[in-house]
């Protein structure tokens, strides 16, 4: 008799059990894609200047100390939001920023970076979008934290507003120093010198 | 000739996009429908006219250009992008569910409806026997209210099974 029961009760329990997995599939941003490269090397570019600038931006900048990739342009209003963070950050010096100027027309990016200020250390100029695509870019602005070994820790999709970067990245940083805090137990040297062509007005 | 550019005029792809060698461009299409568009997500990147698409495409050939196999350049999206990129994910021991939940699901419904069929078979015969064995004859012709029929076909059974004196 119980038998009986449950197999009238099971199709109805299996249909709830589903109504309410997909009613929370639905909850979720069909926007964040779930990447494939944390804990993977950054991928190796070499990116020119943009203009007004002399120093681009290379893979080989990314080792010897954590840092922040950001990629941004000045086409995208995500930036925009996302930028005064970006000046906090910066002027607190709690971490180097480097900066992908992704898909700008020549020009705009420097531009943009002279009205608003620029918290960049570096700054490459990706015009093809090719380095983007190895990072595996799904729109701007996105940030990734870079290890001292230059491997991708951690991605934030989107602008980086003051809670964001309190409650997920500055922990993630925090984490990171300590990991390579324990590292240099070993003995070695610290972070090696800071090259930055500081803030442009 | 007309054909193809009736379905060029339909599509996204940009005239100069399109590869001189049409047997590269056609393998190149093929690739570009099995591919996702990142920021557009319901189409491939052979339907948008997303930037990222338009760019995604522009790799698609150049890497046929360079000679890479079509395994090749699917892999070289699905690192940067991972299994998402994949309009059709890659049957492998952790994609498994997603390529037999149907079937699973198919097989329990099948067994619901042959376990269904029996337990009605099975409780038909056991009512026949309920019924035969705790009321006699006499409740069923003093009960007006009960069908005919049914009336006709319990006697039947029951007389000729476990009353054998009333035949």
């Amino acid at each position: 008799m119980i038998m009986r029961r449950l197999i009238f009760i099971a199709p109805f329990a299996a249909f709830t059990a589903l109504v309410i997995y997909f009613g929370l599939g639905l909850q979720r941003d069909p926007s964040l894609i779930p990447t494939v490269l944390i804990d993977q090397p950054a991928p190796v570019f070499d990116l020119p200047a943009i203009e007004g600038y002399t120093e681009g931006f290379s893979s080989d900048d990314l080792k010897g100390e954590i840092t922040l990739v950001n990629i941004f342009g000045s086409w995208c209003v995500g930036c925009r939001v996302e930028h005064p963070v970006l000046m906090e950050i910066a002027e607190r010096g709690d971490i180097p920023i480097m900066g992908i100027d992704w898909k700008d027309p020549p020009g705009a990016g420097a531009a943009w970076l002279q009205r608003f200020g620029d918290p960049y250390t570096r700054i490459g100029d990706d015009f093809a979008g090719r380095v983007a695509i190895d990072f595996g870019i799904t729109g701007a602005p996105e940030t990734f934290v870079v290890d001292a070994k230059g491997r991708i820790r951690y991605k934030q999709v989107g602008p980086i507003t003051p809670q964001i970067w309190r409650e997920d990245i500055a922990p993630v940083i925090q984490e990171l120093r300590n990991e390579s805090a324990e590292n240099d137990l070993a003995g070695s040297d610290g972070a090696g010198d800071d090259v930055g062509p500081g803030a442009g007005g | 000739m007309a054909l193809g550019m009736m379905s060029g005029l339909a599509l996204a792809v940009d005239p100069d996009e399109i590869l001189d060698d049409p047997a590269l461009e056609a393998r190149a299409r093929e690739i570009s429908r099995e591919l996702r568009c990142i920021t557009c997500q319901s189409q491939s990147i052979d339907d948008s006219d997303a930037p990222l698409a338009k760019d995604l495409r522009l790799i698609v050939r150049e890497r046929l250009v360079a000679g890479d196999s079509d395994q090749e350049i699917i892999a070289f999206m699905t690192q940067r992008y991972g299994d998402y990129v994949l309009l059709k994910p890659a049957l492998r021991s952790d994609t498994a569910i997603l390529w037999f939940a149907p079937l699973i699901a198919f097989g329990a419904a099948l067994g619901g409806v042959f376990f269904y069929f029996r337990q009605i078979q099975k409780n038909s015969f056991n009512d026949d026997r309920d019924i035969s064995s705790q009321y006699n004859d006499d409740m069923y012709t003093e009960n007006h209210c009960t069908d005919d029929l049914y009336k006709d076909n319990t006697h039947k059974d029951g007389g000729d099974t476990d009353n054998p004196e009333t035949t």
